[in-house]
């Protein structure tokens, strides 16, 4: 399989990447050359054979559902590029 | 140049106990160290030197009062992928510009509660994406190894770049350093260090800036083998905000350094043999081979059939989480944020702004094959080899193999701005050839340097282990680290 421009401009915008059409064009081509690299794959057959989900057996810890940590409003917005009185800034999305 | 900086951990710690020696003077040294050879080898990106003589003035306090931790007074470097408190973690990345976490990640909480000391973070490749680390944000590291009469700067090796210079340099006693396909194993190669990434789940990835979730490890790059058992004993543990992280004791890793290798059977898989592998290489594998045999340990051939399948399968698996985990860099929570027309805008400029080539690149094959009606063909067929990868070596394991020994890297260190590996991605991925089926398949391996190329430069041997068996790893290395010596750069810088 390999990609064409309006594919990478398309994964671009699910990606939330902002694309000039020069950068889409490049694109083309590298992703290209990796998609043609992992298509060796196609020789493994996989059938019968069940995905990997867990590279180490074992079950999922579970911890007692209460409250371990809270109360931290002005360390979570602390990194923000824009907030007020503990809430993230952002521009507005609705009219 | 301070002889205090030549000391290894163990070094180190012997004289601190014996009162020979202060953490505030050992720390002074590598402060001076960092000052002098930073602006020629890159490995720093910040330099928390008020922070490091606070933190080793306590350590002397508390070794006076006789209460020292296991790495009490030794001064660290830490890979800028580790959150530490109110102090620069970006992985290396325009997106996290001015990020400073609230809090501090598992494994360096463990390393400042063993009483350890922290000198500052590390360069690597933006978010941990890469095998030279010329993809960070601050420019590229600079191998302190040369070729003889050359004055060519060659890579260090990524992502962990900055950790392999800075152990190798002498700009401290060990740092701290992250394995997604190769990461801590293939810099160590390049710089003469020893680095090892145990089994995942081994050590905490709370605190970690997540890359691909399901492969990314922590571990130490040290001087020697005593060294990286050291420090991946105060890395371990067992913790509840990880819960991949596994629960089981941590053993005491230094006591398996020196242990006899006699009985073992230490396999050698074919499939590593690959077409065009420099004749050196071979030759360091054969010596490698010899030098255990001579140890008393049984040499094996064996078979791993899907290894040609493990880097092109990690180049679906790894982009793919990666993609999911760094959608949360849209502006809004931490770091960079361009203005947009409308929220939309802001998110797409923000990433194209913060993410470099490299990190686009992975997002963009991230996403693609997650999207719909490409899932089946490409994640999860990645998902079923990776499977058939593990089933390899747990067939091998089965018939009694102890330990596994490769070559490390395709090929000595190679110059920064390779044009070949610019204009083609595949061919840098390609450098993590040996190491990449270790994070596919979760098991422990180590790097331990064995010899040099032609021109003089380092290269190494890898042992991988079955899954919590670091131990046989760190006694296996320690037979190659006697018979081939260790390796320290001559100074340029």
């Amino acid at each position: 399989m390999s990609v064409d421009i309006a594919t990478v401009k398309r994964v671009a915008r699910l990606s939330r990447l902002a694309v000039s059409d020069e950068d889409a064009q490049r694109m083309v081509g590298e992703l290209n050359v990796i998609l043609g690299f992992v298509e060796q794959l196609d020789e493994v057959d996989v059938s019968g054979v069940e995905p990997m989900t867990s590279v180490i057996a074992m079950d999922m810890k579970k911890r007692a559902d209460v409250v371990t940590d809270g109360d931290k409003a002005a360390d979570i917005v602390a990194n923000a590029p824009a907030s007020e009185e503990g809430f993230f800034l952002v521009p507005k999305v609705v009219e | 140049m301070s002889e205090l900086t030549r000391l290894t951990i163990a070094e180190a710690r012997e004289k601190m106990r014996a009162r020979d020696l202060s953490s505030v003077e050992l720390t002074d040294a590598y402060l001076s160290a960092i000052d002098a050879a930073n602006p020629s080898i890159n490995a720093y990106v910040t330099v928390t030197a008020d922070k490091a003589r606070a933190m080793a003035k306590r350590s002397d306090e508390r070794m006076a009062s006789g209460e020292a931790g296991a790495l009490e007074g030794i001064p660290l470097g830490i890979k800028d992928l580790f959150a530490t408190e109110g102090v620069h973690t970006q992985a290396c990345s325009h997106i996290l510009n001015s990020f400073e976490p609230r809090y501090e990640s598992t494994v360096t909480s463990n390393l400042w509660n063993d009483g350890a000391v922290m000198l500052g973070k590390l360069n690597m490749d933006e978010f941990a994406m890469g095998s030279s680390n010329e993809t960070s944000y601050y420019g590229p590291v600079v191998n302190p190894w040369r070729v003889e009469g050359s004055n060519k700067s060659l890579v260090p090796g990524g992502s962990s770049g900055g950790s392999a210079a800075a152990v190798a340099a002498e700009l401290c006693a060990g740092a701290t350093a992250t394995d997604t396909g190769g990461s801590i194993r293939q810099p160590a190669a390049f710089t003469g260090t020893v680095g090892i990434k145990p089994t995942y789940g081994r050590c905490s990835r709370f605190g970690i800036v997540a890359f691909a979730s399901s492969l990314d490890q922590a571990g130490p790059i040290a001087r020697d083998v005593r060294d990286a058992a050291i420090m991946l004993r105060s890395m371990a543990s067992t913790d509840a905000k990880d819960t991949t992280s596994v629960d089981r004791a941590v053993p005491d890793y230094e006591a398996a350094v020196g242990r006899s290798v006699k009985g073992l059977k230490i396999g050698i898989p074919k499939e590593y043999r690959v077409d065009g592998m420099p004749g050196e290489i071979d030759a360091l594998w054969q010596q490698g081979i010899d030098w255990l045999k001579e140890a008393g340990a049984e040499i094996v051939e064996i078979s791993l059939p899907h290894t040609k399948y493990a880097l092109p399968a990690y180049y679906i698996v790894a982009p793919a989480e990666a993609s999911s985990n760094l959608a949360r860099y849209d502006g809004v929570r931490y770091g960079l944020r361009q203005q947009g027309r409308d929220i939309l805008e802001m998110y797409e400029k923000t990433r194209a702004e913060g993410f470099g080539e490299e990190v686009q690149r992975r997002i963009m094959i991230g996403t693609y094959v997650l999207s719909a009606g490409y899932y089946d063909a490409y994640y999860l067929k990645a998902q079923k080899v990776r499977t058939l990868i593990k089933r390899d070596f747990e067939t091998v394991f089965a018939d009694g193999v102890d330990a596994i020994l490769t070559p490390a890297t395709p090929s000595a260190a190679f110059e920064i701005g390779d044009a070949e590996m610019a204009a083609d991605p595949v061919k840098m991925y390609l450098n993590d050839i040996f190491t990449v089926t270790v994070n596919m398949a979760g098991l422990p391996g180590i790097a331990v340097p064995a010899g040099t190329s032609t021109d003089g430069l380092p290269l190494g041997l890898q042992l991988i282990g079955r899954p919590f068996d670091e131990e046989t790893l760190f006694a296996a290395a320690s037979v190659v680290e006697k018979a081939a010596g260790r390796f320290t750069p001559k100074r340029w810088w």
